[in-house]
């Protein structure tokens, strides 16, 4: 082990600061040890960051959404996004007041097309922590605050824009994120159940059994995947309760998701088995049960965390691309999916480019965790140089 | 050489028998058949006799395991995939040119992931750490997380929006349904870079990095270190040897980009509308056109698996040591 790759902030100017890091890197756990070699990958760090905070929106989507995810309002269909101005002339010269034009609809007296014109004299302050529409956080607390918004409720401020049926898109992305961002998880759950189990008998016992199990694998592994999930996700009755739907395209995705962590876990195994420690307690008489729980588990805990989030992008995107068919998640569920959904085609696109709005978030979510993940599998091994 | 690729064949007959099953057993999994789902749909009430009539005509009353036995015997015996009953037509008649599209789709696709990944990836490995390496790894990762469909979109949005033209589709208007031709053949070419560019992307973004990684382990090795002391001039010392071993994992990479390019392609083929297989099943699922939608997903998944033995016997006739493993 090299020691002066991993004390952090130390300047090593003084002799007994060295041996201070020394000594704190021979006493350090695995996971401190991690915690420091992770904390080195400046883009991982800020990935992670940007993950939790994708997070928290999804928990608290109704606080920081301006709007419900319902809420359309007939006279503002397909309402541009609206630029954020920060400073007012007044007669007293700049002054702090955050705010939007309005808007005015010109007719087109042929086409009968609608087009809006920003009108510059009508002026939607906004604010932070605004008083707006009422929502029950978890269904359990009534609250009207929203982290942005028109300053007065029931100015029509869409700082993204609105969609055919003049449904906020920035509100409506942001709940999104609940369904979008749960489902990589949930789906990654279960992959993750199924993969440690058969990854882990496949591993640990060899022979026949992993003889099988790595068979059944490559075979799901050759199947193209989107054409599979099509024919199984069609499968999904129409009448059945969005909930129902949501777990059912989960167990799809998982269904193949599992074949990558079971190759992961099973690798592990097989390098583990011969490790010397492991051959000790076996000599010491300790059970397989207690083996594998107490001292093979925990020495591949960092591996598969780096791989299960390595995972959920894949299944962010296969969600996004089954329910944008519309063969995954139905309206009224709103996930990034089913918000794209609505610029299926050049038309729609053309008029309200503003719709692509959901897939930024698919793109800054499948970043995050793809860096998030390879920074983690970086650490995941602090004592292999 | 040769023992190793009959054993791999052999081992294709159960992989391709479980996933004739697994495609049957998937269509048949919606509640109802393509009779009630046309029933329903009908606006004036059909006769019940006829209804029956159809339904003894294609077995559909049979047990399940009956209608395999009949779909599959056909498919192997005289290459009969059944009936399409939305289209009325044989399903033969309707998926070979498809899927010949499909194929020559995902080979072009690969061919430019090739094209393009191997330099960028060699730069990038041998100028590791610096502006050019970060810009290509940050490219890189962009790519991988936009969906294919998005970008699809994207494209065609900014085609139309300032060159004014509609990039969908594989053929200009007028060659849709003709012969093939040479002027044809030159239509689909100019209008295949799109799709082949969209899909071409994640799989470029992968392999990338993937050679940036293989490069950098075999640069990092003594042997370089012994050649380069030697005196060998840095571009013959790279080519010579690292990349040509660091190429190796690259063609076992094709055994997952390949089925990752033929699934990829059915999403970005309905956004383009390219008449590939993609289109095809999409309506044929939601029209329960069940030995239509079997037929296709057993077909594309024979393609992926032909595709994952091939790229392993070529790593096989390139790197001799996995034939002992």
């Amino acid at each position: 082990m090299t020691a002066a790759t991993y004390p952090p902030a130390g300047d090593g100017a003084s002799a007994s600061a060295e041996v201070h890091a020394e000594t704190r890197i021979v006493i350090a756990n695995q996971w401190q040890l991690i915690w420091w070699k992770f904390r080195k990958h400046r883009l991982a760090m800020l990935a992670g960051l940007v993950t939790i905070l994708l997070y928290v929106v999804a928990l608290f989507a109704e606080l920081f959404a301006p709007y419900s995810a319902g809420t359309y309002s007939a006279q503002h269909t397909f309402l541009p996004p609206q630029s954020i101005n920060f400073l007012q002339w007044t007669d007293a010269g700049w002054r702090f007041y955050p705010h939007v034009y309005g808007h005015k609809v010109q007719v087109d007296p042929e086409s009968f097309k609608r087009t809006y014109i920003v009108d510059e004299t009508v002026i939607l302050p906004i604010g932070l922590f605004v008083r707006g529409e009422e929502y029950k956080l978890w269904g359990l607390f009534t609250l009207d605050v929203h982290l942005i918004g028109a300053a007065q409720f029931g100015d029509p401020v869409h700082l993204i824009g609105t969609d055919r049926l003049g449904r906020d898109v920035l509100s409506r992305t942001i709940y999104g994120t609940r369904v979008s961002m749960s489902v990589g998880l949930v789906g990654v759950g279960l992959s993750l159940l199924l993969g440690v189990i058969l990854g882990g008998i496949s591993g640990y016992y060899g022979g026949l059994i992993d003889n099988l199990i790595q068979r059944a694998i490559e075979i799901l592994r050759s199947l193209p995947t989107i054409p599979l999930w099509m024919g199984l996700s069609a499968a999904i009755p129409l009448t059945w309760p969005p909930v129902r739907v949501y777990f059912a395209i989960t167990v799809l995705l998982s269904l193949i998701g599992w074949t990558t962590l079971a190759r992961e876990v099973r690798g592990r195994f097989l390098s583990l088995k011969t490790e010397d420690f492991v051959i000790a307690a076996r000599l010491d008489g300790v059970r397989e049960m207690e083996i594998i729980l107490r001292h093979m588990v925990p020495s591949m805990t960092s591996h598969i965390i780096a791989s299960v989030t390595l995972a959920i992008p894949g299944m962010i995107l296969a969600e996004t691309a089954l329910s944008f068919l519309g063969i995954g998640l139905r309206p009224p569920v709103v996930s990034w999916g089913v918000l794209l959904q609505e610029a299926q085609n050049v038309r729609s696109i053309a008029t309200a480019p503003w719709l692509l709005f959901p897939g930024l978030a698919v793109v800054v979510a499948v970043l995050a965790m793809n860096f998030l993940g390879d920074g983690l599998r970086d650490a995941a091994d602090p004592y292999q140089a | 050489m040769l023992w190793y690729i009959a054993r791999r064949i052999i081992y294709l007959i159960p992989t391709l028998l479980i996933v004739s099953i697994i495609a049957f057993v998937v269509i048949q999994l919606p509640p109802g058949d393509f009779l009630a789902s046309l029933i329903s749909k009908a606006e004036e009430t059909v006769d019940q006799a006829q209804v029956d009539a159809l339904r003894e005509r294609y077995g559909l009353d049979e047990p399940i395991y009956v209608q395999y036995w009949k779909w599959i015997s056909g498919i192997i015996t005289k290459g009969d995939f059944g009936r399409s009953f939305e289209w009325n037509k044989d399903v033969s008649d309707l998926i070979w040119e498809r899927l010949g599209l499909t194929v020559v789709i995902s080979l072009l696709t690969l061919a430019f992931i090739w094209i393009v990944a191997i330099p960028i990836g060699i730069y990038s490995a041998v100028k590791k750490y610096t502006i050019g390496d970060y810009v290509v790894t940050v490219i890189g990762f962009i790519g991988l997380a936009i969906p294919n469909f998005l970008l699809a979109l994207v494209l065609m949005y900014i085609a139309f929006r300032y060159f004014g033209q509609s990039v969908g589709g594989l053929f200009s208007p007028e060659y849709i349904v003709a012969e093939w031709s040479l002027d044809r053949v030159l239509d689909l070419l100019s209008h295949l870079w799109l799709p082949v560019i969209i899909l071409g992307t994640a799989g470029t973004a992968a392999l990338i990095r993937v050679m940036r990684a293989n490069l950098l382990d075999e640069l990092s090795k003594l042997y370089v270190d012994a050649a380069r002391a030697r005196g060998l001039s840095e571009l013959k010392l790279l080519f010579k040897y690292p990349v040509r071993v660091a190429l190796n994992p690259l063609v076992s990479a094709v055994a997952w980009v390949f089925p990752a390019l033929v699934s990829g392609s059915a999403i970005t083929s309905i956004v383009l509308n390219l008449q590939t297989t993609g289109p095809l099943l999409y309506r044929s699922l939601q029209a329960q056109d069940m030995y239509l939608a079997g037929s296709l997903i057993l077909l594309v998944s024979v393609l992926t698996i032909i595709g994952t033995l091939v790229s392993d016997i070529l790593l096989a006739w390139i790197d001799p040591r996995i034939q002992l493993q």
